[in-house]
């Protein structure tokens, strides 16, 4: 049976095929750079553009801004004479754009300057705390992906019904709860009345059980308020999901409502989600430092709030950029799911 | 082969359907044709077991002699796919975009148990080269097909475990014709092919009376009038269906009484937009309208057609003078018109869009909307201008005081034709006026255009890829492809004897609604 | 729907005691809090003092009161610097999509994501050292690219829509456009955006005052309740369980408010019942 020749035109939506480019002009190897590469290629470039700008904008606040860095470390009652030797061990001589050079040139060799009250290199103090801060902000997000993601989904495929009633309930107290508050409560409660773990301090890694112990309350106090958030977030990706046109043609090809939303919906719904994970690595940061208070843990957050009070410049100027630099390239890993997730990105 | 006997189907006490019963042979094409809220689609969902969850079915619906009313969602998913596949409307929202084609395909087979793995993938290569794709890949995402070719690829997949009945739910409705016309053969040989039934739900008329056997007429949840097509289209014993019929081929009385000096001129303009950015550079500029020039008399009606994509709306923003041109130039009564011209100087030309939902703020009251383009003249709106441009098109001064969720599709056209007319402009732009409108509403309002056109001297310029309206409604026509004008000419003229192969294609690919002697 | 208008009514009503609350204190309190009377401290609940006094002798239910009020006004200042501008820099860029304009406030907006409001807080306290006023300042800049991208996401589909089309033929301006379509089709989206960056707002203040970096005393705020209290927490645990209490309550009923409205003005929902 001959069938009659219904190949579509082509319409202007229609990509181009691939052509075959040769690798040489150079100038010409953007075609033959996987798309996916290119893509990453131009995240990547845009968000080192980000991290200069930040770069600036950190040493424009606190080298530019105060006048003289020295004079504001020193504090009122300091001679002319320990100001001047400051300044000469921060190397305050040259012009700004030297200054600035310098030291994002330090940086980039792994040197970020010298403590003025530690009098230790600011990196080994940094080579110390982060891999307090790290692990518990680490910690703190598989907790609260390996919580929201299960949980969100239950709450979605149960709309409406009395599991979802909970879940919504408890998720609304969830995100009203300020971390720190509930890390005082945790400790209150598992270490004071109960006393399964520790109240805070850091053990230190080469005891790697204590030390992992004392990250779990921590590490509990900062996820349970993020994966409240997640948690909703993706019960809502899940159900505006749920309401595609594709769900409907996949119910229409035979699929249970169990099969749709694994096969159909979960991806697809990821990839908001994504988003909020990216973001959420921010604030785990940032409420990481707050909690290593609570638990005094010494991490990254006590030691930029002792350079605060101590007027330690050098030792705030590094950690907010290492700050920043995390979260830039958490973004990045994010860009680097969304890719892997969403075809669509690859080939745009 | 499929049997409905007395199908109702209600949300609480409301009916969406009452007492639809009609049959489906094998090999049979069914056509379902009404106009928008007359419960095809709900028929269709029906005997899926897809309806939403608050409404409840009653009635017989038997496949084989299965009553599929009664069955149960485990064994409905079993014939989903299996013995019943749909495909529907909006091919482009209707694959899930993260998975390629060949998975979506495969899929049908390994979920009903088929076939797995490599099989499963020959199986959809094979399925997809049956409906004409055998040139793209089985790894290729949904984004990178056109919307005929998804719409294929959801053919593909619904005739993957050869059925014995396929829905079609306005299967080419978002499509362009010539598009519309190959999914429509596809669907007329798979039947032939497959010997499997076919109901094809349309509110064309003249799509079911090219390709269906039987067909049955719906309104408000009930069937009219069913039988073989060539009876329905013959004897039209329902009022509803002569309406419809009538509503359908409606061409309003027009007295075209052009003057030979021109209101608008456009001169060889050109668009072109930077290209589309690949990596660091850009690709070759795209030529949106490349080369462009015609004029339209004072009292003209100037119909142009072209598929989406052929730089309609381009030029259209162009002539409304809201996008700067590449080269070219465009006059409104001599004087120039761009982004910069004077306020006052837009005042005689007014537009109509397609969409009568997204026509207005939603949140302001009809005679605020109306009075809008009041901003163009120097003097302020009086009541009185309100309500002459309402009472142009027969709406009652009591509307000013309403707002648009208040007013009917066809109402809404009539108030944005208000609005349009309440400068009292000499030239309206209507972009795809009536394309929006069920064909009853349709028919009225293309009499009261024409009726403007007389009472007020108005020269119109329609846009629309419907060419049933362009005839109807136009003195002139120029055909757009890719950019340019390839045919101009006296209606009549182009409709009867195109020139050019691009109108020849167009003309054969409409269907035509002939009703039989 | 699993939230009833019952939860609305709720959060509406714990929002307005709490601004009722704020307002009263402006005028008066049981008691004097910057009268420390150490011979007073720690006293448990009484008639006199009904949630007793902390380790200063200060009433509890005044510290929390001004607590309250101190909170909510950094939150409400914050959101103001976010939304005054946030919002005209969203609609400026949706009103010139795709244009330099367009991708310089994005990529500024993006800049700033990449600064967690603690960490501005931390350079802006580096600098000028810890107060109210700095807290409110870290919290707001953090507002502002949150604003602009609800303010531009809603807009740009809007701007898609025929009436925008209708108006640019009626000749009105981008910015007049903005103002008279967009933003009145938007105000939803801020409104619930609002309480949502208001009730984060309470619960950064919180974080900031609790490190020391938000209001100095003698001006009490929930945050800074709590860090004070935080060495009495394993003899006096209510000094730090009434001011978290406080927050949790208040941030709830903000979130509450916040999805109460947006299910309420939501436009698919209203249709649905119309």
């Amino acid at each position: 049976m001959a069938s009659k020749s219904t190949a579509p035109r082509s319409t202007p939506t229609e990509p181009p095929t691939t052509r075959q480019t040769p690798l040489w002009p150079l100038w010409r190897r953007r075609h033959t750079l996987p798309p996916m590469l290119r893509y990453l290629l131009i995240r990547a470039l845009s968000l080192s553009l980000s991290l200069i700008v930040a770069s600036v904008v950190i040493f424009a606040v606190i080298e530019v801004i105060p006048g003289d860095p020295a004079a504001f470390m020193l504090g009122l009652n300091a001679t002319d004479e320990a100001i001047a030797n400051l300044r000469a061990e921060l190397g305050l001589g040259g012009s700004l754009t030297e200054r600035y050079l310098s030291w994002v040139t330090g940086m980039l060799r792994g040197d970020f300057g010298t403590s003025y009250t530690y009098r230790v290199p600011v990196s080994e103090l940094i080579a110390d705390r982060i891999w307090v801060s790290l692990p518990l902000a680490i910690f703190a997000l598989i907790l609260s992906t390996l919580i929201a993601i299960p949980v969100g989904i239950i709450a979605a495929t149960n709309r409406g019904k009395a599991g979802d009633f909970a879940i919504m309930g408890v998720t609304q107290l969830g995100i009203a709860v300020p971390n720190f508050w509930f890390a005082m409560l945790l400790v209150l409660l598992f270490a004071v009345t109960f006393s399964l773990f520790s109240a805070g301090g850091f053990p230190g890694w080469d005891q790697p059980g204590p030390a992992l112990k004392s990250l779990v309350l921590p590490a509990i106090a900062l996820a349970l308020p993020q994966a409240s958030i997640l948690a909703r977030v993706m019960r809502s990706a899940v159900i505006e999901t749920l309401d595609q046109d594709y769900i409907r043609t996949a119910r229409a090809r035979g699929l249970t409502r169990g099969q749709t939303i694994r096969r159909h919906a979960l991806r697809n719904a990821l990839i908001p989600v994504l988003t909020i994970i990216g973001l959420q690595f921010s604030f785990l940061l940032a409420g990481a430092i707050i909690i290593e208070n609570v638990f005094f843990l010494p991490g990254l957050g006590r030691l930029v709030f002792q350079g605060i009070t101590q007027r330690d410049l050098v030792v705030v100027e590094s950690v907010t950029m290492l700050l920043v630099f995390a979260v830039i390239t958490v973004t990045f890993l994010v860009d680097i799911a969304y890719a892997l997730v969403d075809p669509r990105l690859r080939r745009k | 082969m499929i049997d409905i006997r007395n199908l109702s189907v209600r949300i609480g006490t409301t009916d969406i359907l009452r007492d639809v019963s009609l049959t489906i042979g094998a090999g049979e094409i069914f056509g379902l044709v009404g106009e928008s809220g007359s419960g095809k689609s709900m028929t269709a969902l029906s005997l899926m077991g897809l309806l939403p969850r608050v409404m409840q079915a009653s009635g017989h619906a038997r496949l084989d002699g299965t009553d599929l009313l009664s069955l149960d969602e485990a064994t409905l998913c079993t014939l989903r796919g299996n013995d019943i596949s749909m495909i529907f409307q909006e091919p482009m929202t209707a694959l899930n975009p993260v998975q390629t084609i060949g998975d979506q395909v495969a899929e049908v087979l390994t979920i009903h148990g088929k076939a797995q793995g490599p099989e499963a993938r020959h199986i959809a290569r094979n399925r997809l080269d049956r409906v004409g794709l055998s040139h793209i890949g089985l790894d290729r995402y949904p984004h990178e097909l056109s919307g005929g070719q998804r719409q294929r690829v959801c053919i593909a997949a619904a005739i993957a475990l050869h059925p014995r009945l396929l829905i079609a739910d306005e299967p080419t409705t978002a499509l362009d014709v010539t598009t519309q016309a190959q999914i429509l053969d596809l669907l007329r040989d798979l039947v032939a092919e497959e010997n499997m039934s076919l109901l094809l739900i349309t509110h064309d008329l003249a799509v079911v009376s090219n390709m269906a056997d039987r067909i049955a007429v719906m309104e408000r949840g009930r069937i009219v009038e069913q039988g073989h097509t060539h009876d329905v289209l013959r004897d039209q014993n329902h009022p509803y269906t002569r309406k419809l019929f009538a509503a359908s081929s409606h061409r309003p009385d027009r007295d075209g009484t052009a003057t030979p000096d021109a209101i608008l001129r456009v001169d060889d303009i050109h668009r072109h937009y930077p290209g589309a950015r690949a990596g660091f550079r850009r690709g070759p500029p795209v030529k949106a309208v490349n080369g462009v020039s015609f004029a339209i008399k004072r009292g003209e009606s100037l119909g142009l057609v072209g598929e989406s994509g052929c730089g309609k709306s381009t030029l259209t923003r162009a002539i409304l003078g809201l996008d700067p041109l590449t080269s070219g130039s465009i006059t409104l009564n001599d004087t120039p018109v761009s982004p910069q011209m004077p306020r006052e100087n837009r005042a005689d030309m007014q537009v109509v869009f397609q969409d009568p939902y997204a026509s207005f703020n939603p949140r302001w009251r009809v005679d605020r909307i109306i009075a809008e383009p009041f901003h163009l003249l120097s003097r302020k709106p009086a009541a009185t201008d309100i309500a002459e441009a309402l009472d142009a098109v027969r709406l009652s001064p009591d509307d000013a005081f309403k707002y648009p969720h208040e007013f009917s599709g066809g109402q809404r056209q009539r108030i944005a034709i208000a609005r349009a007319l309440i400068t009292r402009p000499k030239l309206l732009v209507l972009d795809e006026a009536v394309s929006a409108l069920d064909v009853s509403v349709r028919a009225q309002i293309l009499d009261l255009l024409a009726d403007l056109q007389t009472r007020f001297g108005l020269s119109y310029l329609f846009i629309s890829h419907d060419l049933t309206v362009v005839r109807a409604i136009t003195d002139r026509v120029l055909v757009m492809q890719a950019g340019e004008i390839v045919e101009q000419g006296k209606t009549e003229q182009v409709f009867n004897t195109p020139a050019h192969p691009y109108t020849c294609a167009l003309l054969a690919s409409a269907p035509k609604l002939e009703i039989p002697a | 729907m699993t939230r009833l208008p019952a939860a609305l009514a709720l959060g509406a009503a714990i929002t307005g005691i709490y601004a009722a609350i704020a307002l009263i204190s402006l005028f008066w309190t049981p008691y004097d809090i910057t009268n420390l009377q150490i011979s007073n401290r720690l006293q448990g609940w009484s008639g006199t003092h009904p949630l007793g006094t902390d380790q200063f002798g200060r009433d509890m239910v005044s510290m929390l009161m001004e607590g309250a009020r101190t909170s909510i006004a950094v939150a409400i200042v914050a959101v103001g610097i976010g939304v005054t501008l946030g919002v005209p820099l969203g609609l400026a860029a949706a009103a010139n999509r795709g244009s330099l304009l367009d991708e310089i406030i994005m990529r500024g907006n993006d800049l700033i994501f990449a600064f967690p409001s603690l960490v501005i807080a931390i350079l802006i306290t580096a600098i000028w050292g810890p107060s109210a006023t700095n807290a409110i300042l870290a919290i707001g800049i953090f507002n502002i690219p949150v604003f602009a991208r609800v303010a531009r996401g809603g807009a740009l589909p809007i701007w898609t829509l025929d009436y925008i089309l209708a108006a640019r033929t009626a000749g009105k301006s981008r910015a007049r456009i903005s103002a008279e379509h967009v933003l009145p089709n938007i105000a939803n989206l801020l409104i619930v955006q609002a309480t949502i960056q208001f009730s984060l707002g309470i619960l950064a203040e919180a974080g900031l005052s609790y490190v020391g970096l938000g209001a100095q005393p003698p001006t009490s705020s929930l945050g800074r309740m709590l860090s004070e209290s935080q060495t009495m927490i394993y003899s006096d645990p209510w000094l730090a369980v009434l001011p978290g209490l406080a927050i949790v309550i208040l941030v709830l009923g903000l979130n509450l408010l916040g999805d109460g409205l947006r299910d309420a003005l939501d436009p698919r929902l209203r249709r649905a019942r119309e």
